[in-house]
């Protein structure tokens, strides 16, 4: 199939940046939006011109290094996938695809389509983790945890930090991400005694960064490739509201 | 003190801010409502419950609690407005939010800012005389005339509509941000919910509907009987 | 060189006890006064900067990603080995022991792999500590699954994913380091190559991947920590960043490279699409605990498997191997695979595949139970392959996952560099010539949070430094090297892609250095491998500039260490005449097609030695010694 691809170049930075559209020719349905890239990058390289610089690893859904914004929607149209496991066959033949990168003030764009998402993991050093000594920790079975909590802990764990919540919300606001983190700790015994401070310094972090605020479009969920549910939000509020009130 | 002020500057406290003068807001749409079904009980009754409010000290001092909230629910909401516009400075060129979250939920700026609009206008056909002023000839009477004209009427139904959208989203997120939507309860929520963003507004419109279409052809009927 | 493997005496499960006890410590006043270097934050990196951190050290943690998460340990999905015994089925640390000297084939070292048993029961505790939201059971308490070369059910998971979950565990503990200030972690920087002073591991040169700048960070010690190096095949179950330069550019600098051409072969894959494809997608081996493999027995049957009745169905594995049926070793279950297409009975468009077909697990367990376990990787396949896993079997092909070789260490994880540490998949230890499934996980966070910080303390305790700073001359000659190869990668302005060679150099692997090698193929590829490498030299054009983002460069620099340590892992196939774990030579093969290993002649790691610039390296050797698991033919019938 062939397509006609519009994305976002910027050199870097302080580049003011613009779109750049390109012809994408013979592709297979079943390649992935990614491989669509790397194709028309050797291409590029190929005519002397520098490829399109985008975040990639895993290539599985699984290490949130990826993220397009395509056709206005964070990891394309289609539910519960990164941008590596979009396929070319939800498009069809001759379609224009916009590609712009997640676009946030906390998310400055380093090059193209990459930006820089280190705001998320600097709300983690702020109290993302249990404060667990290596050795010193009783046996794992010590506590038990009732299957439900562990699975609902393990439905909020499940976030890749990927940003999409970010990107997807009309207020850029990483709620979603910081309550997935919040909500998997608080569930757990192991991490209730640090929660007070936990939920405080993190929401502190989350607005120092420059996210907006969240206005419950939900649009978070929506996007997200892990599908986390906005109910982890409600318990970051009841958690911060514990924290401050009582 | 401090601690208040950093609860409110976080995005978290904002949002509480909002949730907590909507949801007494909504508990005022119900007294309101209540309040205007007594029309239908007659001139005499109305009008004795409208003497009663605009006496009453302690109605009096929830006031102004409600024009608190009436004034700080939308200054925090445009506020908060602005503050989601700056996160993102540079916006996309295309942007599908259709996709991802309800209509509802996407235009509570503008449904927000007509219903103020339409509170202004309300205030000064009803609160302000009969609050301030010497209702002539009754509270009643003035309710009925001013259902009388069909413009009126359609714009007081226009902006209900436009309240049920800004409940329809208002009403579940402030339980979302207040911490209690849950999957407990959700179901309930979500009942409660439904019955605030569709028959609130719906109870209100009954009162234009009834006086400018039963109401009206009733008295015509009369005349036109008394003339012949 | 000789290679010292300092391996404690005394009895086996007394080794590390009386080796930690003998471990000179630091006074934890002095500890803030070193610099430990630890390149690379996955499952590995990020619990030894954690436990470093903790313990009071100075850490600089560098990792090419702009995250730890990122890193491709959470790629993994089964689990985690550790021998709690929680299922009262008869596990012991000596029986994980057991099975993965096994499983290894005999080519691993015993101490290593006791310690590793032992330690792995305190990982489980260390990851609940911290939030790891392992799978439970009813009663609250925790669930274990079987895998592959295993008898009983001792593994930990956290749905299908747990590479994720435990890394994240590391990442939360590293985030706490980072916010009391005892860690700095330093994103987007590539270590390009360690630097020596005076023989000693002082600190290494990285590029920062955002403005291109070449820096130097010196340290008293340097912990490699940076994964394994399946990407030399191109197409692989590794993410597409990961790569071998770190490694090969400390055994560029004297540091022994172990048994390169034991590579891992993992047998549930989705099978290859096209030529576009970039990279193979990983279906856990957990898969096989409840899917059954077949093929149909009739050659070239195109009807849809659905249609193909019970009785022309052809469960080989379980024909083949009665007692352990489809959990067979990694090795094992790819090599038949192979066979099984080879011979003309692979199924899909391209004949490339087996079946793993649920329908009977589905039927005893109910859907709703299957999708519990293996949900996302059903959802997984379907987004890849549009087909839907719980209707119609998968389709599964064998791909390069994993690679046992690595740098060689000793028992304290230190190369032959002194002061530089190799832990993770980056080093060669623990597996021998095959890895056990959910043992990897085991490894790289047994050496992150419980060796390591030990063994680290020893060395920096009983050690002179000279004072060295990032200004010094060993650093800047270091720099320069690497500012001209930058700047000659960048002239040579050819007509191919980098990509084009890596796809090229991959296709040669894995034809000549793959599944099967023969006497020929590796001599094939020996000489393939240096022409190709003369060409990318000649030929390779890398665009753009180098004081900036530039993706095409850093693969450039990294395709270029795949082509030498291609040729040595072809090189070292060659020497080693024996079939044994993941290595299979063709030659050498019982009559019903196992691999024949030769313990009289090969018994030995193969360490070897950079011998300088277009000349052959040097082989040496460490002989293995088999006091407690006797070396017998693997059997899993």
């Amino acid at each position: 199939m062939n397509v006609t691809l519009k994305v976002w170049r910027q050199k870097n930075r302080n580049d003011a940046g613009r779109f750049v559209t390109y012809e994408v020719k013979d592709i297979s349905p079943d390649a992935s939006f990614l491989e669509m890239l790397d194709v028309l990058n050797v291409d590029l390289v190929k005519k002397g011109e520098e490829p399109i610089a985008f975040d990639h690893d895993c290539r599985e859904g699984i290490c949130g290094s990826c993220g397009i914004v395509i056709n206005g929607r964070a990891h394309g149209p289609g539910r519960g996938i990164a941008t590596c496991e979009l396929r070319m066959r939800v498009f069809r033949d001759g379609d224009m695809i916009v590609a712009e990168p997640w676009r946030a003030k906390a998310f400055p764009v380093i090059k193209d389509l990459v930006v820089d998402r280190t705001g998320l993991d600097r709300i983690m050093v702020a109290g993302g983790y249990i404060s667990a000594k290596t050795g010193g920790v009783p046996d794992a079975n010590a506590i038990p945890i009732p299957k439900p909590i562990a699975e609902e802990a393990m439905d909020a764990a499940a976030c890749i930090g990927c940003g999409a919540c970010v990107a997807a919300c009309p207020n850029s606001s990483a709620m979603l991400f910081v309550a997935a983190k919040i909500s998997h700790l608080a569930l757990l015994p192991q991490g209730k005694v640090e929660a007070t401070t936990r939920v405080q310094r993190m929401v502190e972090q989350m607005d120092k960064e420059g996210f907006g605020n969240c206005s419950n479009n939900y649009a978070c969920e929506a996007e997200c490739p892990k599908e986390i549910s906005v109910l982890h939000i409600a318990r970051l509020n009841r958690e911060f509201i514990k924290a401050k009130v009582l | 003190m401090n601690q208040l002020i950093a609860f409110y500057n976080s995005s978290i406290g904002k949002k509480i801010t909002m949730s907590l003068t909507g949801l007494f807001l909504c508990t005022f749409l119900v007294e309101h409502l209540v309040g205007n079904l007594i029309l239908f009980a007659g001139e005499e009754a109305y009008n004795s419950y409208t003497e009663f409010m605009v006496s009453n000290p302690l109605i009096r001092a929830v006031e102004i609690l409600l024009f608190a909230s009436l004034l700080f629910h939308p200054l925090v909401g445009v506020l908060l407005w602005i503050a989601n516009k700056r996160a993102r400075p540079n916006k996309y060129e295309v942007y599908k939010l259709n996709e991802n979250a309800p209509l509802a939920s996407r235009i509570t700026m503008l449904t927000g800012g007509l219903i103020f609009v339409f509170l202004v206008v309300h205030l000064r056909t009803f609160f302000a005389p009969l609050r301030f002023g010497d209702v002539h000839p009754s509270a009643y009477r003035l309710v009925q005339e001013a259902f009388s004209d069909g413009l009126y009427s359609a714009f007081y139904i226009v902006a209900l509509i436009f309240l049920g959208y800004h409940l329809r989203h208002g009403f579940q997120a402030a339980f979302q941000t207040l911490g209690l939507r849950s999957k407990k309860y959700i179901g309930l929520l979500d009942a409660v919910a439904f019955i605030f963003w569709f028959l609130i507004p719906l109870g209100f419109a009954t009162l234009p509907v009834y006086f400018y279409f039963f109401f009206n052809s009733a008295s015509t009927a009369a005349k036109a009987m008394g003339v012949n | 060189m000789t290679l010292d493997s300092k391996i404690p005496a005394g009895p086996i499960e007394k080794k590390w006890d009386t080796h930690r006890f003998n471990l000179k410590l630091v006074n934890p006043a002095n500890k803030r006064k070193y610099t430990i270097i630890v390149v690379g934050t996955g499952l590995a990196g990020a619990s030894a900067a954690a436990s470093f951190g903790e313990l009071g050290y100075n850490v600089l943690a560098f990792s090419y990603h702009e995250s730890p998460r990122r890193a491709h340990s959470i790629a993994a999905q089964g689990g985690i080995n550790a021998p709690k015994n929680y299922a009262n089925d008869g596990d012991s640390i000596y029986r994980l022991f057991y099975d993965t000297v096994k499983g290894g084939d005999y080519r691993a070292r015993e101490a290593n792999v006791y310690r590793l048993a032992q330690v792995s029961n305190n990982i489980i505790d260390q990851c609940v500590a911290q939030g790891v939201p392992f799978a439970r059971d009813y009663a609250g308490y925790l669930d274990n699954r079987s895998f592959g070369g295993a008898q009983v059910s001792r593994t930990f998971y956290a749905r299908g994913q747990t590479g994720q979950q435990l890394l994240l565990g590391a990442y939360s503990a590293l985030c706490r380091q980072i916010d009391v200030g005892s860690v700095k972690f330093f994103p987007r920087r590539e270590m390009l190559d360690v630097v020596l002073v005076d023989g000693q591991a002082r600190g290494i040169v990285a590029r920062n991947l955002v403005t291109g700048e070449i820096e130097s960070y010196a340290a008293h010690a340097v912990v490699l920590a940076t994964g394994g190096y399946g990407n030399v095949f191109y197409l692989s179950t590794n993410a597409k960043a990961s790569n071998a330069t770190a490694i090969w550019r400390a055994y560029k600098r004297g540091a022994a490279f172990g048994n390169p051409c034991f590579t891992q072969i993992h047998p549930t894959c989705i099978p290859q699409s096209g030529d576009y494809q970039s990279k193979l997608t990983l279906m856990s081996e957990s898969l096989r605990n409840d899917g059954r493999i077949w093929v149909p027995k009739q050659k070239g049957d195109k009807r849809k498997p659905e249609d193909i009745p019970e009785s022309e169905r052809d469960y080989y594995l379980e024909r083949l191997y009665p007692s352990f049926g489809n959990l067979v070793p990694r090795d094992v279950a790819s090599r038949r695979a192979k066979e099984m297409c080879d011979n003309g009975y692979g199924v899909g468009p391209t004949g490339l595949a087996v079946y793993l077909d649920f329908s009977d697990a589905i039927k005893r367990l109910g859907r709703m139970v299957i999708e519990e376990k293996y949900g996302n990787l059903f959802d997984m396949y379907h987004e890849i392959t549009g087909e839907d896993p719980y209707k119609t079997p998968m389709r599964i092909y064998p791909a390069v996952h994993y690679t046992m070789g690595g740098l060689w260490v000793d028992y304290n994880l230190m190369s032959t560099i002194p002061g530089l540490y190799v832990i993770g998949e980056a080093n060669f230890s623990d597996h021998g010539a095959n890895r056990l499934g959910a043992s990897a996980l085991m490894q790289g966070l047994a050496d992150g949070y419980f060796i390591i910080p030990y063994t680290i303390g020893d060395y920096l305790a009983t050690t002179k430094f000279k004072a060295v700073a990032e200004d010094a001359a060993e650093f800047r000659g270091v720099r320069e090297e690497l500012s001209a190869m930058i700047k000659k990668l960048m002239s040579i302005n050819g007509k191919k892609s980098v990509e084009e060679f890596h796809r090229q150099l991959g296709k040669i692997m894995w034809d000549n250095v793959g599944m099967a090698r023969t006497r020929e193929s590796l001599k094939k590829a020996l000489e393939e491998i240096p022409k190709l490498r003369e060409e990318f030299w000649n030929n390779v054009k890398v665009v753009g500039e180098s004081n900036d983002l530039n993706a095409d460069l850093e693969r450039a620099g990294r395709v270029a260490d795949f082509l030498e340590l291609g040729e040595l892992m072809a090189r070292d196939a060659l020497h080693r005449e024996e079939s044994c774990g993941g290595h299979f030579r063709v030659e050498y093969q019982t009559e019903d097609g196992e691999a024949k290993r030769d313990d009289e002649q090969f018994c030995y790691v193969a360490a070897w030695e950079y011998a300088g610039r277009d000349k052959e390296p040097v082989l040496n050797k460490e002989p293995l010694t088999f006091e407690y698991v006797k070396p017998s033919q693997r059997s899993y019938k």
